[in-house]
């Protein structure tokens, strides 16, 4: 093993340039090791994002080598080209600077897609009763760990193509509640999600599906939406 | 919508035209063969004038995702554009079908 990567990393925003870094090489070294340790000993103007950097937020979500992944749970090993890195912030989002993205459009698509929850019951009322089961919960438990991490997003042809397209994390989350029964805001949301920039601008490329670390599947998502929207406007409700 | 149902019929018609075509051209028929079964046939000329008019919806729907998507061009005069196509695509098709079935 060489004992050194060269790692060229965005620095800039919507201008920039690669900076290369000597960095030296570590078993069992992530990505984010190797932007931390920049930061730390090279570099203190580096701007990134973290916040576990063990797994579990997805803060730290970065294009590496090409391809949007989680930094802290991608080991250099899996990614690195003979001893190169190259690492840049997430595509389809506005370059704050370096490493750092804009998500506020993520998350405003993310409202538009009408995923947030409408409740029906009152404190007073007793626990919805849901039979984990049931197919509509099977539904909702396969596309309900999304961490809103940005990687579809970053990977979709579609959002690069299409400014309005609302994306795949935010149609995802929209499926979830679709198939959510105890939420009272159903047609709004198939209104929201059935426009010019809604489920059937997906093309069905599932890059989406290929790069989602937590092996969520927006594609299948984005499918059951298209049938939802279909057979309600074939029954004259949208 | 219409792009989903255009597309289900034009799935039906393509498979129909492959086959009639196949057989066709096995069967070693002649122009002058063809021409014989399709001239003063309601049903050739009813078959292949939905073919068309389904083409004709279905294509500048299509086209307009594309323009959209590839050449970033939305809005009226890319609609007005699609449509063209679409009327371009109608005067087409129908013409083809009046001459070999009227």
């Amino acid at each position: 093993m060489a004992s050194n990567l060269d790692v060229d990393v965005w620095r800039g925003a919507a201008q920039g340039a690669y900076r290369r870094y000597e960095v030296p090489r570590q078993d069992s070294q992530t990505v984010l090791d190797v932007v931390t340790w920049i930061q730390r000993r090279l570099d203190p103007t580096l701007a990134y994002r973290f916040a576990c950097r063990v797994g579990m937020f997805g803060s730290c979500a970065m294009t590496v080598n090409g391809k949007a992944r989680w930094t802290c749970r991608t080991h250099v090993a899996k990614v690195v080209q003979g001893n190169r890195l190259t690492i840049g912030p997430l595509a389809n989002l506005t370059v704050v600077r370096d490493l750092v993205t804009d998500m506020r459009e993520f998350f405003d698509k993310w409202a538009r897609a009408k995923g947030q929850f409408s409740p029906t019951a009152t404190r007073r009322d007793d626990f919805a009763r849901i039979p984990p089961a049931s197919p509509a919960r099977r539904e909702v438990d396969v596309a309900i760990e999304c961490i809103g991490c940005g990687i579809c997003y970053a990977s979709c042809d579609v959002v690069a193509w299409n400014p309005a397209y609302l994306g795949p994390a935010a149609l995802n989350r929209a499926w979830t509640l679709v198939n959510d029964s105890r939420d009272g805001e159903q047609a709004v949301r198939l209104a929201a999600v059935a426009g010019d920039a809604g489920c059937h601008a997906c093309h069905t490329q599932s890059t989406c599906t290929e790069r989602c670390p937590k092996l969520l599947s927006p594609t299948a998502s984005i499918a059951g939406l298209k049938r939802a929207t279909v057979r309600a406007a074939l029954k004259g409700e949208l | 919508m219409a792009q989903r149902a255009t597309a289900a019929l034009l799935a039906v018609c393509v498979m129909a035209h492959l086959c009639t075509m196949i057989v066709a051209v096995r069967g070693g028929l002649t122009a002058a063969d063809i021409l014989g079964r399709t001239r003063g046939s309601a049903a050739w000329a009813t078959f292949y004038s939905v073919f068309v008019l389904a083409v004709a919806i279905h294509a500048p729907i299509g086209l307009r995702t594309v323009i959209a998507e590839w050449l970033q061009w939305r809005g009226r005069a890319a609609d007005a554009c699609c449509v063209a196509v679409g009327l371009f695509l109608l005067a087409l098709g129908w013409r083809a079908v009046a001459a070999v079935t009227l």
